[in-house]
């Protein structure tokens, strides 16, 4: 039995990757405090498993029915009330134990984390879009595509927000995820501890594309950080607006570097910018139901002469609603 | 009409095709074997119109059985496509309709059906009546229900599936980025089914509330039909806010208005509120018949009255007032703040405290017991381990800010696996070879039965298990594929031998069903696990009119006492009564049709056909409304005549456990 027992440990070890599980190698003071708690409630949770779990074992080995216990009749009992309050009152208790760090820990992730209260942070605006990722420094004047540079040992705010469907920005190694809407903005602080690659993704499901909608984040040092920043602005082309309307057609991208950011021509965050959504390239396979243009779609501003507005609609193979 | 009626066949994909030729030759094959038969009147006469509450139950659960096929079908080709690192059997859009199919089928068209099901058989007859209390309505209940499950289900041939996650988020499932059909069949056949089970909800309230026999106060009832009663009391709360909130859905699609839409001042976060706010109340809709069944099995097959019945039914009404304040906990990461998300926290792991009460008191009712282990008590004991690794994982999820590193990974698939499978699928397993007898009069066999439950348990813990370490390695739910890099590759592929095992185990259930049906002895005892409550009383299968004389009840386990004293088999002669009955309509099967056809046209965004067929179902509320049919009586001859049948066989054959 000892052998047998000994023999499943091994043979899963290597199942489990060697314990690779990166909600458990935090790299940053924001995703550490999250496994910190993690950590607290899964030894509260173990104390639960075992003891129920022995308390199980036992009770139904010791009263199982047995053939020289045939006939034999089980007494009338109908409860105990002072049992009942307390396997209401140890629940109770660690529902307590387990709240208190939660709340402290939800708090503390709202701001920047300790030791870095009094840093400038450097704002990095994230917006979502099928299927890719955009980053606009606005400091530095760059908008990157599915990779991130920050300066490790710095902190680092993100301003997220989505051009398209409700997505979610995840780097387990650094912090915790959050999601990103079109016309809301959320924030997220993130420290690296060091230089080092880290994997982001969407997690929130939004179509055809989402396997694939990762990104790299890279903490450099602030040196490499700074040289990253001089090269970028010697070698990557402007962004312009054509190219940026682009950008946002549900696509699978590389990476991609620019000179200048989005934000000068829209903030997907404000409530009132222009919706860029582009439904007759969503069609897939199956039967096509009618699309609704909208005033404030980006496509029925004055940029868009009557022509390709016709086309839209005859391409749409609906009647012309809305306007 | 405005359909393009050449296109509304999905081809291409040779699974689809295939799929195709099967569901032709499968309505091929019922028909002809109707007719050959000549069983178009019996199916019409005895099924189709039946107002019967057993009948009723039984197509319900058939319907399960359907369904948890076809939605097991989707898992299993789920666990193919991920079984390898960038696997080419499915493509992402293949399998995002299969994810969400799943997810519908599994929640609303199997677990729901099932134990409404078992509901629908069990509960008149615990509480000593002749049927439900409104039984016209409550075939209504199972055609819509019916009518919706069929158009959903064939929206993967037919137009093409929704693709957009059983939680259908918008705007993802608007037509600003969903623009095929597919979603509407989520919008349409939900609403048809919704309607169905809200009125379920009606009917067992006031079943439970008007219709108990003498004697048995509500703390007499025995646990599944408390259970019942708090589950209709959620359905009638929750269940009209799913109504609203599909309705919407239904506008913004079909009709253009933003409720939910980015543009023009849509609110995608509204849907998710509205989603949630019966989304979770539903996961307990179908966790308490579940514990109610588990509370009637553990006691019988313990042969102890239930431990701290007051507090149990105390930890229901707790768990259904909680249910309806911890939907935030779905979205944490929405940021509504740590205030918002503490206080969610805070009630969603207080629904640990009185299921903790539960789990206590069964393991309670069962020490200084003699436990059974026939399969259906093997059921409910797996259920207590299995469950509270579901149950500790959730209390995981429940603290906000862990669930940041949770949400939306696979750590967070295999909880509420490990949740609703125990919880609710071992429970149906548990009540099905529990109640069995009672429906057919005969059972299902025990030895097939434990190589299904082995078989299904370990295949279960095989494939799910795994699935909490992936998600803390990182990998995310719903994604079609992953990297070789990734490391998740044997994980995955553990998980999808398991899910083999799992089918197997499912397999084995349906051959025993087949086996039991050809092979299994017929007139069993109609009492044949000395069981405690008021069904076991009658004849198996029941009579249609349940009770010659309804029983009188004095205390909890009231079956159980009139044993001890030696009151059951005494039925005077004087005692019986004529009987008055509901008649058979089919007016509930003809408004599923023309709900159906009605649903499909609004599928399809032909409206006027759609308006056309609507004024099919103003019609059927005509009819209704002038139907005088006040039912019919039993003489008290046929009662006799019925009666001498089982109670003459009485001892034939003998008490199945000792």
């Amino acid at each position: 039995m000892k052998r047998l027992f000994a023999l499943v440990i091994a043979g899963l070890l290597p199942l489990l990757g060697g314990c690779e599980m990166v909600v458990f190698q935090p790299q940053g003071p924001a995703a550490r405090s999250i496994t910190e708690l993690i950590n607290w409630s899964i030894w509260w949770m173990l104390l639960v498993v075992v003891v129920v779990f022995a308390l199980f074992a036992y009770i139904v080995w010791k009263y199982r029915d047995r053939p020289e216990r045939q006939g034999e009749e089980p007494p009338e009992e109908h409860g105990s009330t002072v049992l009942e309050i307390v396997w209401t009152v140890i629940p109770i208790l660690i529902v307590i134990a387990l709240t208190i760090p939660t709340m402290r820990t939800l708090y503390d992730l709202e701001k920047p984390p300790k030791g870095y209260e009094d840093q400038k942070p450097l704002v990095i605006h994230v917006t979502s879009a099928d299927w890719k990722w955009i980053f606009s420094y606005p400091e530095q004047n760059i908008e990157t595509v599915n990779y991130v540079n920050i300066p490790a040992g710095r902190l680092v705010l993100f301003k997220m927000t989505s051009a398209s469907t409700m997505q979610s920005f995840w780097v387990p190694a650094l912090a915790g995820q959050k999601y990103t809407m079109n016309k809301m903005e959320t924030e997220l602080y993130v420290v690296a501890d060091r230089p080092g690659s880290y994997e982001g993704r969407n997690t929130n499901f939004n179509g055809r594309g989402y396997a694939h909608m990762q990104f790299e984040v890279l903490a450099q040092t602030s040196k490499e950080f700074d040289k990253w920043v001089q090269e970028v602005k010697q070698k990557a082309p402007n962004l312009t607006k054509e190219q940026y309307e682009e950008l946002l057609l549900p696509t699978h991208l590389g990476r991609l570097t620019f000179i200048g950011t989005h934000l000068q021509w829209v903030n997907h965050a404000d409530p009132h910018s222009k919706t860029y959504t582009n439904p007759e390239l969503y069609r897939g396979h199956g039967y096509q139901g009618k699309i609704f243009i909208r005033e404030d779609n980006y496509k029925s501003s004055s940029t868009c002469n009557d022509d390709e507005q016709k086309a839209l609609e005859s391409d749409s193979g609906g009647e012309h609603h809305g306007h | 009409m405005g359909i393009k009626w050449n296109e509304i066949f999905v081809g291409g994909d040779p699974l689809l095709v295939g799929s195709q030729i099967a569901i032709v030759l499968t309505v091929v094959a019922i028909v002809v074997g109707l007719t050959y038969f000549k069983k178009w009147g019996w199916l019409w006469r005895e099924w189709l119109t039946t107002v019967d509450h057993k009948k009723i139950g039984i197509m319900y659960i058939l319907s399960g059985v359907l369904m948890f096929f076809r939605g097991g079908m989707d898992g299993l080709l789920m666990k193919a496509q991920t079984a390898r690192p960038e696997m080419n059997f499915l493509d992402a859009q293949h399998y995002n309709e299969i994810f969400t199919t799943h997810g519908v089928i599994m929640i609303l068209f199997m677990a729901m059906p099932f134990l409404i099901g078992l509901m629908n058989v069990v509960v008149p007859l615990q509480i000593g009546a002749r049927d439900v209390a409104f039984p016209q309505l409550n075939a209504l209940s199972f055609w819509l229900f019916f009518s919706g499950a069929m158009l959903f289900n064939i929206s993967f041939v037919v137009g093409g599936s929704p693709d957009a996650g059983w939680t259908s988020y918008f705007p993802l499932a608007g037509k600003e980025f969903s623009p095929g059909i597919g979603n509407n069949y989520y919008a349409i056949a939900l609403q048809i089914a919704g309607l169905g089970t809200l009125m379920t909800g009606i009917n067992f309230i006031v079943t439970i509330l008007k219709m108990r026999a003498p004697g048995m106060t509500l703390m007499k009832m025995p646990m599944f039909t408390w259970t019942t009663f708090i589950t209709s009391i959620i359905i009638v709360a929750a269940f009209p806010i799913f109504t609203v909130a599909l309705a919407l859905m239904t506008f913004d699609r079909l009709y253009g208005t933003h409720f939910f839409t980015l543009s023009s001042g849509g609110s995608d976060m509204l849907w998710a509120n509205l989603f949630w706010l019966w989304g979770h109340p539903e996961v307990y809709i179908v966790i308490l018949p579940a514990f109610g069944i588990f509370s009637e099995v553990i006691a019988t097959f313990s042969r102890k009255t239930l431990f701290g019945y007051t507090s149990m039914v105390v930890s229901i009404v707790g768990i259904a007032f909680l249910s309806m304040i911890v939907w935030v906990h779905h979205f944490y990461t929405m940021d509504a703040g740590p205030a918002v998300n503490s206080f969610f926290s805070i009630t969603t792991m207080l629904i640990a405290v009185p299921t903790g009460v539960k789990i206590f008191n069964w393991l309670f009712t069962m020490r200084k017991g003699r436990i059974q282990f026939t399969t259906a008590m093997l059921w409910a004991l797996a259920f207590v381990p299995n469950f509270v690794i579901g149950g500790v994982t959730g209390v995981m999820l429940a603290m906000a800010a862990a669930d940041f590193q949770y949400h939306n990974t696979l750590f967070l698939v295999a909880h509420f696996h490990y949740v609703l499978i125990p919880g609710v699928v071992f429970a149906v397993f548990a009540g099905l070879y529990y109640w069995w007898p009672k429906m057919f009069g005969f059972m299902l066999n025990e030895k097939l039965g434990k190589y299904h439950f082995w078989l299904f348990t370990i295949g279960f813990n095989v494939t799910f298990m795994p699935m909490f370490f992936l998600g803390l390695k990182g990998a995310v739910r719903r994604a079609y594929t992953y990297s070789a890099e990734s490391g998740f590759a044997p994980l995955f592929l553990v998980s999808a031998i398991g899910s083999i095992i799992l089918a197997i185990g499912f397999a084995v259930f349906c051959y025993n069903i087949y086996w039991s049906f050809r092979y299994a002895k017929r007139n069993v005892f109609h009492d044949p696990w000395d069981a405690r409550t008021l069904e076991w009383m009658t004849a198996s299968p029941v009579q249609f009119y349940n009770f010659a004389v309804v029983p009188e009840v004095k205390q909890l386990d009231a079956f159980w006492h009139m044993k001890k004293r030696g009151e059951t088999l005494t039925l005077k002669e004087s005692d019986i009564k004529k009987i008055h009955m509901p008649s058979n309509s089919g007016l509930p099967f003809y408004m599923a049709v023309v709900f159906g056809i009605t649903g499909f046209f609004l599928v399809f965004e032909a409206h006027i056909a759609a308006a056309v067929a609507a004024i099919g179902i103003v019609v059927g509320l005509i009819i209704r409304s002038f139907d005088y049919n006040d039912g019919y009586y039993v003489s008290v001859d046929e009662i006799k005549e019925t009666e001498r049948t089982w109670r003459n066989v009485e001892g034939g054959t003998e008490n199945h456990v000792g």
